[in-house]
């Protein structure tokens, strides 16, 4: 089993939620987080005064999956949630021990 | 609102709307204010006929009254001996009253505009402080008012020191028959609606000056502090600075300020300076010669708000009229209107101009700032010339919120700059396009508002020797929701913490 989290742009959930669907994934957890990469901020004005958003607000998608599928779900984030533009985001993989459905007790690549 | 000694209200109103009155006839019943029913079907064809021929409504008005004298058996009341035969006043008299309570209930309605735009413009973790210092503000100002402020404002005869001061006193509970007819239940200052009327009117501003303040204070007060300032200034010191204008003392002469740009709002103003300068900015507002602005968490609320106070604002000036006069109220209501927009509009331009962006919050304070500007002349002022009043208005205030934070004094709401400075210029304003003298004019506002701020000064600083009027540095940072209430204005919100 691994996890990918998948930083986006947050306009580029919808995209990336079908694209996951399409797979026939059933299930992933979303976050609204805030960050910054290379994109860096922007300066705001409020009440004539100047400051700099550091942190941009983005989507986190996290999803765990059995090992065959994951290849194909990375591409097909990458794909949906692409502008080509600074500030689409990154995609980490990491492996993952174990996994528990609550419900069942299931456990392994059934309880994903 | 300078009030006029009249007899029996506005008898100057039109031909047409005395025609009107005089069609709903006086009725020997044991209330002689309560319209009978059987006379509304005449009272609307009069009003149909009353465009064609004034003179022949009157007449048949008059018939239609004759037969219900007759059939009076009782003894007539002294308040109905008093009206027989005054029916066309007393429908004036009756319209009068009706739209000083309704104007009332606009003005109540602002408290509503106070709390949603200082609530909008400051942090959620302030949110229940600030809603919560709004609730205490208008019970407060309501209760203080009638237990002494209006009496003190509006002492008739009973001067302590004759046109600077007067001891005020708890309104009375009734009125002795003797009352009742000569002055038919109304003040000494105006018999064109009732006491009741009157003293509701009044009270719904007397709570204003201190909603100017809590803006101005906002995030960093000790909440216990706050009420007790709030009330002796609410409760005191403004009806002083009232009685000087509307209570016939010292200004009253030839200084004009029609429903308060310096009575209530540069009083307002002046007395949250002071508060400010002895509170000192918010923590992280000022750091070296950076300002660090610190953004109201909510742009929908404030602009709400704004848009609440706008509407109620046709009560504050239009009730000011202290009658229905036809012509007054709606040229009111035109200036009025006309300087709002004026405001809201400069106030985008300088911002845009000024700041490379058109700043929401600042067309906001753009539009309070040109209802601030006409409220002391929105009677005696033509439609153009208000809208010069606005547009001034809306550039001032701009200019004024970033030179007051410049100055490093620290007004989250921009009340300051919005009912001080801009009160200020209102009243001037009468002096050079409305019915006033410009020097009296300016030495009206300036004394007003160097009483606020002093009279401020001491009760903010005497209070902080005593009881401290900061929370502390930890609190202000986790925020007076959890610190002064312990409850939260937005617990589910877990994303956002």
């Amino acid at each position: 089993m691994k996890k990918i989290e998948a930083i986006i742009k947050p306009f580029k959930l919808e995209e990336v939620k079908d694209a996951l669907a399409d797979l026939g994934i059933e299930g992933m957890t979303v976050s609204e987080v805030k960050g910054f990469g290379r994109q860096k901020g922007h300066t705001e004005i409020y009440r004539g005064s100047e400051y700099t958003v550091d942190f941009l607000p983005k989507i986190k998608i996290e999803v765990v999956l059995a090992e065959d599928v994951v290849e194909k779900a990375t591409v097909a984030i990458v794909k949906a949630a692409r502008t080509g533009k600074i500030g689409d985001g990154k995609v980490f993989i990491s492996p993952v021990e174990e996994a528990i459905r609550i419900r069942t007790d299931e456990t392994g690549d059934k309880a994903v | 609102m300078m009030r006029i000694k009249q007899s029996l209200g506005g008898l100057l109103l039109a031909p047409v709307a005395l025609a009107v009155m005089a069609a709903v006839p006086l009725h020997a019943q044991d209330d002689p204010f309560a319209a009978p029913v059987a006379v509304v079907e005449e009272t609307v064809t009069a009003v149909t006929d009353a465009v064609g021929d004034v003179a022949v409504v009157a007449t048949e008005a008059v018939a239609v009254a004759a037969p219900v004298e007759a059939e009076a058996e009782e003894e007539p009341t002294p308040v109905e001996a008093f009206w027989a035969g005054k029916e066309a006043a007393l429908g004036i008299y009756t319209v009068n009253n009706l739209w000083i309570c309704i104007a009332a209930a606009l003005v109540f309605i602002m408290h509503l505009g106070f709390s949603a735009v200082e609530s909008g413009l400051t942090q959620a973790k302030n949110t229940t402080n600030i809603l919560f210092k709004n609730v205490f503000i208008i019970c407060m100002g309501l209760l203080a008012y009638a237990a002494y402020g209006f009496n003190a404002m509006y002492p008739g005869d009973n001067w302590t020191i004759p046109g600077w001061f007067a001891l005020g006193s708890p309104i009375a509970n009734g009125f002795t028959e003797s009352d009742a007819i000569v002055a038919n239940l109304t003040s000494e200052y105006n018999a064109g609606y009732t006491i009741w009327g009157d003293f509701i009117f009044q009270a719904m501003f007397a709570a204003t000056a201190a909603t100017i303040i809590s803006g101005a204070v906002a995030e960093r007060i000790k909440l216990g502090s706050f009420m007790l300032a709030t009330t002796i200034i609410v409760a005191f010191a403004y009806p002083i600075t009232g009685s000087w204008e509307w209570g016939g003392g010292w200004l009253s002469e030839d200084f004009i300020d029609f429903a308060g740009s310096s009575l209530v709002h540069a009083f307002g103003g002046y007395a949250a300076l002071a508060a400010v300068l002895v509170l000192g900015p918010r923590a992280g507002k000022y750091v070296g010669t950076k300002i660090k602005p610190i953004l109201g968490h909510s742009m929908p609320l404030a602009t709400i708000g704004v848009f609440l106070l706008f509407f109620g604002w046709f009560g504050f000036n239009g009730g000011s009229v202290l009658s229905a006069d036809p012509v007054l109220v709606s040229l009111v209501f035109v200036t009025t209107a006309l300087s709002g927009a004026a405001g809201g509009l400069a106030a985008v331009f300088t911002s845009w101009t000024v700041l490379k962006k058109p700043d929401l919050s600042m067309s906001l304070n753009g539009i309070l700032a040109g209802l601030v500007g006409i409220t002391a002349g929105a009677d005696s002022i033509a439609p153009w010339p208000a809208v010069l009043v606005g547009a001034i208005s809306g550039a001032l205030v701009v200019v004024s919120i970033l030179m007051l934070d410049r100055l490093k004094i620290d007004d989250p709401v921009g009340a300051i700059a919005t009912h001080g400075i801009c009160g200020n210029w209102g009243t001037i304003a009468v002096g050079i396009f409305g019915a006033g003298v410009l020097s009296t004019q300016i030495i009206g506002t300036v004394a007003i508002s160097a009483f606020a701020f002093i009279f401020s000064l001491v009760t903010f600083g005497v209070i902080k020797a005593i009881f401290g009027l900061r929370v502390s540095a930890e609190e202000e940072e986790q925020g007076l929701d959890i610190g002064e209430h312990g409850q939260e204005a937005y617990p589910d919100f877990v994303a956002n913490k």
